[in-house]
């Protein structure tokens, strides 16, 4: 990251490959842990239909069906230890997909499927990322608005800054459906509503990040900038923004994984046509869990491209002002 | 300086105003002009000594009246929003069932989540922090799930545990789980090797150095993600009961009032969310002043 010619940049300086090793090593080391948890979980999950199909398939069992409902999956599974086994990983629909079942689907719907086809994941993820992009928009320029506001008017810093927290106590989300019925009644249909939702959870860690950040300068600058009789726009410009950068990408970080989900939440009440919330609610009309568990691995893929594109943003952005660290 | 700053704002919005209510006429221009006689009433109120305590109720006061002008002036219609007064009417009318409500969600459903998902989530990071690869390798994956959408894992809780309450406690408990462990790990980290380096001179043992330093270090990062805790979970109760619950809870109530069109009392609801929210988010506030008074954050500003 720093300039190899810097003074100091060659002292304790490891081998790339080693660093990455490093980094990723434990990382990678509690993936895998998470996945083989997630493996056995699926043994006792999904016992209780494995013992059916084993049933149904003509296998003799010591416990009967209407036995096996009183028991809890686990002891099913130690009942039948090798049923259970077997079944496990293949069911149609699993209370619990084995990850190689949520990647197939995931493969299935995204590499297999035309974009413009209704059974298109990443269709779906489109018709999500609009409102996220709009909503994070809206919502990050208000937020960056209201704090300028709060750092220059003692009024608004007293008045508005105890509401504005209030404000996120409030769970948003539950009046997500409302603000789409209603918008809809008037006639308000498609990327707006749920852009409305995105923006009111993304504007809150933008304006509270904003607010510490314009606050960062030191009374030394802001000293210097007043003997040279700046005016409050100058101040504003060349020293408080700037200064407030860092502060500013690392709510942006929070503010647009924040307008993800509410694009999500803003799909459910429309009655489940398009996007990732939606795949999600016809899942769980339909109990097609693979299907569920793809898309919840579609929005956090979503999720994770989102934020990585602000990390790059801020990294180039705070790079050429030598604010890197 | 700031005395003859503050009212800029005022004098600039209020030709703002005017020359928009010329153009507008009537009702809108009246809202316009009790907003600016509030607005400066606050603006004078903000130099007096109790103005930390005035001025926000002021500022709520004033949206409510402006909201309530607004409905009645414009006459908005209820189906899109309804007026202060309605939803009180309306509160004050089905207090029994919004008791019934907030017991379900909020104290079956999101207290019993919270405090398990927070517990696992303090009690996880304190056996994580006794291992440096530990956690290495959990806190991005910790930091990653942090961010990720997991009010969407909603639908297969409420698969696996039922409609009950039982459901909305485990969404819950997925929900604030790592957000608190992200905190409690990072602040677990927050020694510095002065301290670290006191500790060893007094011969502490690895117990004695968590009791006596690295909890009380953590302490201010771990009400940071109790807090954030909060509010996630009052959102996971109720969003986990739009996927199926009993007929009861502010969520049921949500989505079934909003069917009927029955505004004032999904505001009523909403209220009675709001209110729960700001009450336990006002009471980890409070405990976080009464234990963590040391720390610069809590001190008097500026």
């Amino acid at each position: 990251m720093t300039d190899a010619t810097a003074p100091g940049a060659a002292i304790g300086r490891t081998p790339l490959l080693a660093r990455i090793a490093h980094a990723a090593g434990p990382v990678l080391a509690v993936v895998a842990a998470l996945v083989a948890i997630w493996y056995l979980a699926c043994i006792p999950m999904n016992a209780a239909q494995s013992a059916l199909d084993a049933e149904r398939a003509g296998s003799e069992l010591s416990t009967t069906a209407a036995d096996r409902r009183s028991m809890s999956g686990l002891s099913v599974a130690l009942a039948h230890p090798s049923e259970a086994l077997a079944g496990a990983f293949a069911q149609e629909r699993p209370r619990l997909p084995a990850p190689h079942q949520v990647v197939a689907e995931l493969w299935d719907s995204t590499v297999d499927k035309k974009i413009t086809s209704r059974r298109s994941l990443v269709f779906h993820a489109g018709i999500t990322l609009g409102p996220t992009l709009l909503g994070f928009a809206i919502g990050s320029g208000l937020g960056i608005l209201l704090a300028i506001g709060i750092v220059h008017s003692r009024v608004m810093d007293l008045s508005v800054m105890p509401w504005a927290i209030a404000s996120q106590t409030i769970p948003i989300l539950a009046i997500a459906p409302m603000i789409i019925v209603v918008l809809n009644s008037v006639g308000v249909q498609g990327l707006i509503p749920k852009a409305i939702i995105s923006a009111y959870l993304s504007f809150f860690p933008v304006t509270v990040g904003m607010v510490k950040g314009l606050r960062a300068p030191s009374p030394a600058d802001l000293d210097l900038m007043r003997t040279w009789n700046a005016s409050g726009m100058r101040t504003l410009i060349s020293l408080r923004l700037p200064s407030s950068l860092p502060y500013l990408f690392a709510s942006l970080k929070i503010a647009i994984a924040a307008a993800l989900v509410g694009a999500i939440i803003g799909e459910l009440p429309t009655g489940a046509v398009r996007g990732l919330g939606a795949r999600l609610l016809a899942g769980s009309y339909y109990g097609q869990t693979v299907q569920i568990w793809s898309a919840l691995f579609g929005a956090a893929i979503v999720a994770a491209a989102l934020v990585a594109t602000v990390t790059l943003i801020e990294r180039i952005t705070l790079k050429r002002m030598g604010l890197a660290r | 300086m700031t005395g003859t700053r503050s009212w800029i704002v005022p004098v600039a919005g209020a030709a703002l105003a005017f020359a928009l209510a010329a153009a507008w006429l009537g009702p809108v221009a009246l809202v316009l002009v009790t907003w600016l006689a509030l607005w400066a009433l606050n603006a004078r109120l903000a130099e007096a000594p109790a103005a930390r305590l005035i001025a926000p109720v002021l500022f709520g006061v004033t949206l409510l009246v402006l909201w309530e002008m607004t409905v009645h002036l414009l006459e908005v219609p209820t189906v899109i929003l309804p007026a202060p007064s309605q939803i009180g009417v309306a509160f004050s009318k089905n207090l029994p069932t919004l008791w019934a409500d907030f017991v379900q969600t909020v104290l079956k459903g999101a207290l019993s989540g919270w405090l398990i998902g927070c517990a696992a989530g303090v009690a996880t990071a304190l056996l994580v922090a006794r291992s440096d690869v530990l956690r290495r390798g959990l806190l991005p994956v910790g930091n990653f799930m942090a961010a990720l959408p997991i009010v969407g894992t909603a639908p297969i809780l409420v698969m696996w545990f039922g409609f009950g309450w039982e459901s909305k406690a485990a969404v819950v408990v997925v929900m604030v789980f790592f957000p608190v462990l992200v905190n409690t790990v990072a602040g677990l980290q927050d020694t510095d090797a002065m301290q670290r380096d006191l500790m060893r001179t007094y011969g502490a043992s690895p117990a004695q150095e968590l009791r006596y330093l690295k909890i009380r270090a953590a302490l201010p990062f771990v009400f940071n993600g109790l807090k954030i805790a909060t509010t996630l979970a009052l959102i996971g109760a109720i969003v986990a009961e739009f996927f199926g619950s009993p007929t009861v809870g502010l969520g049921f109530r949500i989505s079934t009032e909003v069917g009927r069109l029955n505004l004032p009392m999904v505001w009523a609801s909403i209220t009675v969310a709001a209110l729960a929210g700001s009450l336990s988010y006002g009471l980890i506030a409070l405990l976080e002043r009464r234990l963590t008074f040391w720390h610069p954050s809590q001190r008097a500003r500026r």
